[in-house]
């Protein structure tokens, strides 16, 4: 099985990663175990396209050819703690989003696990929840939709607009004529109007404004204090250093450094040259 | 019909697509797996079990409605007429099959009043077909939701029948006043199409969840299921008796074909309307012998066996949507 030989190839490599100890003493709210991600990507073109060709291999029950597998994450071991927030660097493919898409469930582990206190909620860049709908509406159906009674969705109506500081009269518009800030403002309004157990944050605050930066660091230590977990991936090291407690240094798919975010992020900063 | 397994675990139980034990890091697998058991951890997205999948979904019952209401609103909000639209559409359908088959193609012989049976017939067929293909975009056309916020997705393909539900809610009023004034009685036996109409809805449920899984995995689907729904329609005795074409089928030997155009749903569901509308059907369809009872049981068999097939097997990928 082509899986389990690209696992074998790097298995040797994998033990160069930070041994993780359980802490008896706090309690764990995620922990990933071996976790490796495999996922499958279809290079479009490849010039075997055709109808014909489509035909021959659905009846072989092959899959595509132009199907190529990316080994995104390569045994990743940790355990965040209630009251945790993880920033996660790393350069540009290095398995940030793939990790956190994972621990949301939302790629299935090709071997290791993810064990989760609660339903884990990913926001990521994608502005819009339903774009053809107005922004009241989306704030109404989106609480509904994370299980808020009608009368707690009523409730949290006027809190969620106020944090997202939309420009006067944006909120009856459809979400697709927002801008990108606009847009990701709102989603992360509409998703802290609940508590989250454990919340992974996919750049979803790069597109806010200063202000904005503040608040949601307001609101990300208040469900810390809630001792959910928050994950934040950014590239912005300063939001990362100001918010987290933690940060786990990503590198091709493997945890380089885990720990303390000014020695992480220090020797990240000397190694990427920034 | 099945889909491509998406690599590793589907779901929710214990992950073990590799039959290696080495260890991978340096600490212990094992030791993990037992810490997270310890305190109570549970495998990410695992699947909710049924009785509590079906409480959630409970839970989110104004959603479903709310969903309902703003798409329908959405939907019609870039036109200059809006939502009069839902009811005009409807009607230039029945207007457009009756210069068909009443006019052109001379279908009314045998029937005293053709339109209002033609009319009949195209919007309970429409709810059912409009259900289908609602229900197949529905994972798809809601990735971002998916991927944002957790809930039952069995609340997508719920929405959009519901959706069609206040459609047909219409489409029945003006059913009502054109049976009226084509001269047909108002009766007690008008009280029976809220049975049927129940009875349909239940089983465009199950239908669309089970087309709601297809769609999320087979982009395909979308696209034959326009072939499949107009081939159903053409069978499913819109435009002609179904009772009189079972009964020349049957007496060309070939009883057994006569059994299935009758057992067909979209064609019971529609008999069961008409008879509760119309009282001039009542006479049309007596010289074949039809018997209504049997209809009222394939309804409730048909309804019965698509909802809990349909439910089982868009919660059986419940973890899976919105992956990839």
């Amino acid at each position: 099985m082509a899986v389990a030989k690209a696992l074998k190839e790097r298995g040797s490599v994998a033990e160069a990663q930070p041994e993780v100890r359980p802490d008896p003493t706090r309690e764990p709210i995620v922990v990933v175990d071996g976790l490796h991600i495999i996922y499958r990507v279809y290079s479009g073109g490849g010039g075997k396209g055709s109808a014909a060709t489509a035909l021959m291999r659905i009846i072989k029950r092959e899959n595509r050819p132009q199907t190529k597998e990316v080994h995104a994450v390569k045994g990743v071991s940790f355990i965040a703690y209630r009251g945790d927030a993880i920033g996660i660097v790393g350069t540009n493919g290095s398995g940030k989003s793939t990790l956190l898409k994972a621990i949301a469930g939302l790629l299935p582990p090709a071997r290791g696990a993810v064990y989760t206190d609660g339903q884990p909620s990913l926001l990521g860049v994608n502005a819009a929840l339903m774009k053809d709908l107005s922004g009241s509406r989306n704030i109404t159906l989106g609480c509904l939709a994370m299980g808020l009674s009608p009368d707690e969705t009523k409730a949290s109506y006027d809190a969620i607009v106020k944090f997202a500081d939309l420009k006067p009269g944006f909120i009856d518009y459809p979400m697709s004529t927002y801008s990108s800030g606009m847009g990701a403002r709102l989603r992360f309004a509409i998703a802290a109007a609940r508590t989250h157990d454990v919340l992974l944050i996919d750049e979803a605050l790069a597109t806010g404004d200063a202000k904005f930066k503040r608040r949601s660091k307001a609101k990300i230590d208040e469900l810390r204090e809630d001792a959910g977990a928050v994950f934040l991936v950014a590239h912005n090291l300063d939001v990362i250093e100001e918010t987290c407690n933690r940060v786990i240094w990503l590198d091709d798919g493997r945890v380089k450094m885990d720990g303390d975010p000014e020695e992480v992020l220090g020797a990240y900063t000397e190694a990427t040259g920034k | 019909m099945s889909h491509r397994e998406p690599l590793g675990a589907s779901s929710g139980e214990p992950v073990a697509t590799i039959s290696d034990p080495a260890p991978w890091n340096g600490a212990g697998s094992a030791s993990l797996a037992e810490f997270a058991a310890q305190h109570g951890l549970r495998q990410s997205a695992a699947r909710p079990k049924p009785l509590a999948y079906v409480k959630a979904l409970w839970q989110r019952r104004t959603f479903i409605w709310n969903l309902a209401s703003a798409k329908t609103a959405a939907t019609y909000s870039g036109s200059r007429l809006g939502q009069v639209w839902q009811i005009l559409t409807p009607l230039l359908n029945a207007g457009v099959y009756y210069l068909i088959f009443g006019l052109l193609l001379g279908q009314n012989k045998n029937i005293h009043n053709y339109p209002a049976f033609l009319i009949t017939g195209v919007f309970v067929f429409t709810f059912t077909q409009r259900s289908l293909s609602a229900g197949a975009r529905s994972i798809g056309n809601n990735m971002s939701l998916i991927r944002a916020l957790h809930f039952p997705r069995a609340t997508l393909p719920l929405a959009y029948v519901i959706m069609e539900l206040q459609q047909l809610l219409i489409s029945m009023g003006v059913l009502i006043v054109i049976v009226l004034i084509t001269g047909e009685p108002p009766s007690l036996q008008w009280l029976t199409l809220f049975p049927a109409l129940v009875l349909q809805l239940i089983f465009n449920i199950g239908i669309s969840m089970m087309v709601a899984r297809l769609g999320a995995f087979i982009q395909d689907v979308q696209q034959l299921l326009p072939f499949i729904t107009r081939t159903w329609l053409y069978f499913s005795g819109v435009f002609f008796m179904i009772a009189e074409r079972v009964d020349s089928i049957t007496k060309h030997g070939h009883h057994w074909i006569g059994r299935i155009f009758e057992a067909n749903p979209a064609a019971v569901f529609i008999e069961l309307v008409r008879f509760a509308l119309l009282e001039t059907y009542h006479k049309d369809a007596a010289k074949y012998h039809l018997d209504h009872g049997l209809m009222w049981l394939y309804a409730v068999i048909w309804a019965v066996v698509a909802f809990v097939g349909g439910f089982w097997y868009f919660y059986r990928a419940e973890e899976r949507y919105g992956r990839g």
